[in-house]
């Protein structure tokens, strides 16, 4: 197990580093939200989780299966390895706090794909070109919720504002840019998530607007996630989808 | 403009306070498979609105590239025969198969008739 993880978790460069935290954002929302299926509040929400969390995890077989062998990298690795953003890793809570991490997350994550698909790497441009029709529509889908939610009842508005504010603190994170990851903006690889960070603040305002919902106040952000610093909540999740390829290395579909 | 007079702008039903997914009308969900074709009635889904009852049709129904339009319409807006009326308003056509397209020859060239 740890053999995969300090093959391609030591030194990577760049261009992996990049991929790993892209594949791995996806393959943790993806796990994530997969974990709905089945307890959606009705069957056809059921049904539209189901069909983002397949999406995200297509996203994440295209990524990793590029950053190396995607089946070791997404089974075989330590928490410690894993190079997702914290916000994808918080727990899914009610409904309304799932919705209120992909509205966080989808709306940074299209407006990063927009400017992938003009990557000096051909496989990053095309696969953003892929997946900016996916994410387009989770974006969509998690701002029509959550104008609905917030702009419902008053309990529903309540657990709107509980689930942005549990997640809030993590939006920072989306637009640290560390030494990895300026390597990949100045080598043309990346796009420079600061350029779009006003245009996603006003984007959520817009939201929240019309959700007749206050945005959360500015907390402490907190970071790490890109480093393998991780908070508990990954560690579970890893537990639950690797359990079956480390228990029995050998089984196959 | 607040959020229930903008609902009623949209002509939607004032929303109930507690309303759960019981509360949700159904829709009828209509798919083109492609263009220049019929929109062909697949099924129905529950949704609270318009929009949502779109998102819910094409999450439900257009999955496996099923479609290239879709339409949604209120259950309650459809308008049935009813079926204790049935033999007074089908029976007598079974009696009259000279009105069947079936006495000339149809070129092959001709598709979807």
């Amino acid at each position: 197990m740890a053999t995969a993880s300090s093959e391609v978790c030591g030194a990577v460069d760049p261009r992996t580093e990049y991929l790993l935290r892209l594949g791995d954002d996806a393959l943790v929302l993806g796990q994530r939200v997969s974990e709905w299926c089945g307890h959606g509040p009705v069957l056809e929400v059921d049904i539209s989780l189901a069909n983002l969390a397949l999406d995200l995890i297509g996203q994440a077989t295209l990524l990793l299966g590029e950053a190396g062998d995607g089946d070791q990298l997404a089974f075989h690795r330590d928490v410690l390895d894993f190079r997702n953003c914290l916000l994808v890793e918080q727990p899914n809570g009610d409904f309304a706090q799932t919705i209120a991490r992909h509205l966080l997350y989808t709306t940074w994550q299209h407006m990063l794909l927009q400017r992938l698909t003009s990557s000096t790497d051909k496989f990053l441009s095309d696969f953003a070109h892929k997946a900016v029709k996916e994410v387009a529509y989770h974006r969509e889908l998690a701002s029509e919720w959550t104008i609905r939610l917030g702009d419902g009842t008053e309990e529903s508005a309540r657990r709107m504002a509980e689930g942005l504010d549990w997640n809030w603190r993590f939006v920072p994170e989306l637009f640290e840019v560390d030494e990895a990851l300026q390597t990949a903006i100045d080598e043309g690889i990346a796009p420079d998530p600061r350029g779009f960070e006003e245009e996603y603040r006003s984007a959520i305002g817009a939201v929240l607007a019309e959700a007749e919902l206050e945005a959360p106040a500015d907390q402490r952000p907190i970071l790490g996630g890109r480093r393998g610093h991780h908070s508990e909540h990954l560690g579970h999740l890893l537990a639950v989808m690797q359990f079956l390829p480390r228990t029995y290395p050998q089984a196959t579909w | 403009m607040g959020p229930r007079s903008r609902r009623r702008a949209r002509g939607e039903a004032p929303r109930k306070e507690g309303g759960v997914s019981s509360d949700w009308p159904l829709w009828e969900v209509f798919v083109r498979s492609k263009g220049g074709l019929a929109h062909r009635h697949v099924g129905s889904v529950h949704a609270p609105d318009a929009e949502l009852a779109l998102a819910h049709a094409r999450d439900t129904y257009t999955r496996r590239m099923e479609g290239v339009s879709l339409w949604v319409v209120p259950s309650a807006e459809i308008v049935a025969s009813d079926p204790d009326q049935a033999g007074e308003l089908f029976e007598p056509a079974e009696s009259k198969i000279y009105r069947h397209p079936t006495f000339y020859d149809i070129p092959d060239e001709v598709k979807h008739i």
